[in-house]
């Protein structure tokens, strides 16, 4: 379907598309076999300005919102979710700052951030903070000109591998979600250090890594925004994110549908090409009718956030749920159409699957998501 | 540092069909890309720059259309993109286009560096580069994998060979044609593209660059396509097998036996 891109929209879209084919693409089996972050990739994307899409222009970006954030993941989940993530958490880490960064520290980071020189990260979740993310842990004490940080943040993306993280901590424990504060740790921080690599069943080649703050001492300048509005800070950063993981969901449908369709007029039982039984070619028209429908609730609610509604929460988790649920969906029915081939490694349909299945998880589970939207019902409706 | 870099606009390979009269390549309806070894080249003329300093200009000889190789050029580095177009080019065998690339990099001023592609993948003579190196009585290296050191005006490079690679150093200005190996060229950035959709493409046509008619063109051109045709298989092969002495001795008796 044409969406109707302007020209600079569609210019983001074929550059993150080069990307894919010439880059990520003959790297992927590769990276998710080693398990190994993608940082030659990371600087081919750098040096193609992609990571300036969402910066502002007076900080040398593109001046993008979510819409283009969209746009360029969803052709970088074409080839790999395990990359597209990486360029995500790059966003997602330094989306606080954006928000409620005064001017001097978006001088300070956001150039490096639009030219790709630094990633960056976001610590929000600890061992006993997952969905319930009132229930973080860490604090941060105010010590003459410094802070003071200390806890272990759990299953940060980029850990390790980025240079700037916006970490969530408490600063005042007695009032709990609403004394909550946001800092920015820098990799080399005293104090600062990393601790357990996961090895995950999907997205591999992205990294997943305990933060240990122990007396981590960082300059007062630091603090992101006022103290006690970390949370706010949080939810607003998660509604502009969520629109990018739904688009990671519609470019994993994509690769994963063209998988199937290029097999199904190859693959002949019978006499005849698979594609030739309605039984295949429901599943694949079924599948191409919700990765469809996906991608159009995705830009919608994407131009939506850009337009910076009052309320953006409900379209913002409609779209994640409904296109990640999508994306387990056509991925597991792809493996489906290529049977005994898909589940092999040879075949990127078996990878694809097994990506499929942290897009319902991070960033806030389905489940979560739900209770979001009926959240948002119960408001609407008096 | 003043390169320049030599670009052919190519019919993309995946699409390749003969015109059944002149046995020349049918271009008319099949999409044009920039050649890929180009690419390479280009890409090598933009990392000299960024180390180096100085100005990367993408030359292209072309019909009007080939103005798009060198905006995407530009969106891949390059500062500025010459198009040498006239209808008297036209039919340009591998003499001519040399002439009238050094007849128009003369009319373009100074320049340290000229790099090519090792060939293109349509005619695939591999003769431009060098070509144009003897046009402009340069030094040249072709199939160039890796740019060693450029200091003091002496160029330190690694040719490819068969069994492994000559190092070879030439002093600046010289030409290199390069192979794929040299570099893995980036993607064109976003800011590039903006850049190359504003950029006005410099045209030079036979006059401006002072091309002497019977130089240029067909008329310009020994070369002359007789026919064009798929080799018939080679006779029978003949493997031979036991230790190295039992083969050579084989080898030696069926050589004799042709005498």
């Amino acid at each position: 379907m044409d969406y109707l891109l302007s020209e600079e929209e569609q210019m983001i879209k074929d550059t993150a598309r080069e990307i894919t084919e010439e880059k990520i693409i003959p790297l992927r089996a590769e990276l998710d076999e080693k398990n190994e972050f993608p940082t030659v990739i990371l600087e081919d994307m750098a040096k193609a300005d992609l990571f300036s899409i969402f910066v502002p222009e007076e900080y040398g970006g593109l001046g993008g919102g979510c819409f283009e954030i969209v746009l360029a993941l969803e052709e970088l989940a074409r080839g790999c979710v395990g990359v597209a993530t990486s360029f995500a958490a790059s966003a997602l880490g330094i989306f606080p700052v954006l928000i409620a960064g005064n001017e001097e520290m978006k001088q300070k980071y956001m150039p490096d951030i639009a030219s790709g020189k630094r990633w960056a990260a976001f610590g929000l979740t600890e061992a006993n903070a997952g969905s319930d993310a009132s229930g973080i842990q860490t604090t941060a004490v105010l010590d003459g000109d410094e802070w003071v940080l200390n806890g272990t943040k759990q299953w940060i993306t980029n850990g390790g591998e980025s240079q700037i993280y916006t970490i969530i901590a408490l600063t005042d424990p007695s009032k709990g979600a609403r004394g909550a504060s946001i800092f920015v740790v820098e990799d080399g921080d005293p104090g600062f250090s990393y601790g357990k690599k996961e090895d995950k069943m999907g997205i591999r080649s992205s990294a997943t890594r305990e933060l240990i703050l122990k007396d981590c001492r960082i300059p007062k300048d630091r603090l992101v925004g006022r103290k006690g509005t970390g949370f706010i800070t949080v939810m607003k950063t998660l509604d502009i994110s969520r629109p990018g993981i739904a688009s990671l969901g519609v470019g994993l449908g994509q690769a994963a549908l063209d998988e199937a369709v290029v097999y199904a007029k190859q693959r002949v039982q019978f006499g005849k090409p698979i594609i030739s039984f309605q039984a295949v070619q429901h599943m694949l028209a079924d599948m191409a009718t919700q990765l469809e429908a996906a991608r159009s609730l995705v830009y919608a609610a994407a131009r939506h956030i850009d337009a910076n509604p009052k309320n953006m929460s409900k379209p913002s988790s409609m779209c994640k749920v409904f296109a990640t649920d999508m994306a387990m969906k056509v991925t597991t029915d792809a493996v489906q159409v290529l049977g005994g081939y898909g589940y092999m490694k040879e075949y990127p349909v078996e990878k694809m699957m097994r990506d499929a299945k942290i897009l319902q998880i991070y960033e806030g589970t389905n489940q979560i998501q739900r209770n979001v939207i009926g959240q948002e019902l119960n408001k609407e409706y008096i | 540092m003043n390169i320049i870099v030599c670009i052919k606009q190519v019919p993309d390979a995946k699409d390749v069909r003969l015109d059944p009269k002149t046995n020349t390549l049918a271009r008319e309806g099949v999409e044009s890309i920039m050649n890929p070894f180009d690419r390479h080249a280009l890409e090598e003329g933009v990392r000299l720059k960024e180390t180096h300093g100085g100005q990367v200009t993408a030359l292209s000889m072309g019909p009007p259309q080939a103005e798009s190789v060198l905006r995407e050029a530009i969106s891949c580095g390059a500062d500025q993109g010459v198009l040498v177009s006239d209808r008297a080019f036209a039919g340009a065998d591998t003499w001519a286009t040399s002439y009238t690339l050094r007849k128009a990099i003369e009319a373009s001023g100074e320049f340290d560096l000229i790099l090519c592609g090792k060939q293109a993948i349509d005619g695939d003579t591999a003769q431009v580069g060098p070509g144009l190196a003897g046009q402009m009585k340069l030094p040249f290296v072709t199939c160039v994998q890796k740019i060693r050191n450029l200091d003091d005006g002496i160029i330190q490079v690694e040719r490819m060979m068969d069994d492994g690679f000559d190092v070879l150093e030439l002093p600046v200005p010289a030409l290199l044609t390069v192979v794929k190996d040299i570099n893995d060229p980036r993607v064109p950035s976003l800011k590039g593209k903006m850049k190359a959709k504003k950029a006005t493409i410099k045209i030079l046509s036979a006059a401006d660059i002072g091309a002497e008619e019977q130089c240029i063109g067909l008329a310009g051109s020994p070369t002359r396509v007789v026919n064009v045709f798929t080799p018939a298989p080679r006779g029978d092969r003949k493997m031979f097998t036991g230790s190295l002495e039992e083969q050579v001795d084989q080898l030696v008796d069926q050589l004799r036996s042709y005498l």
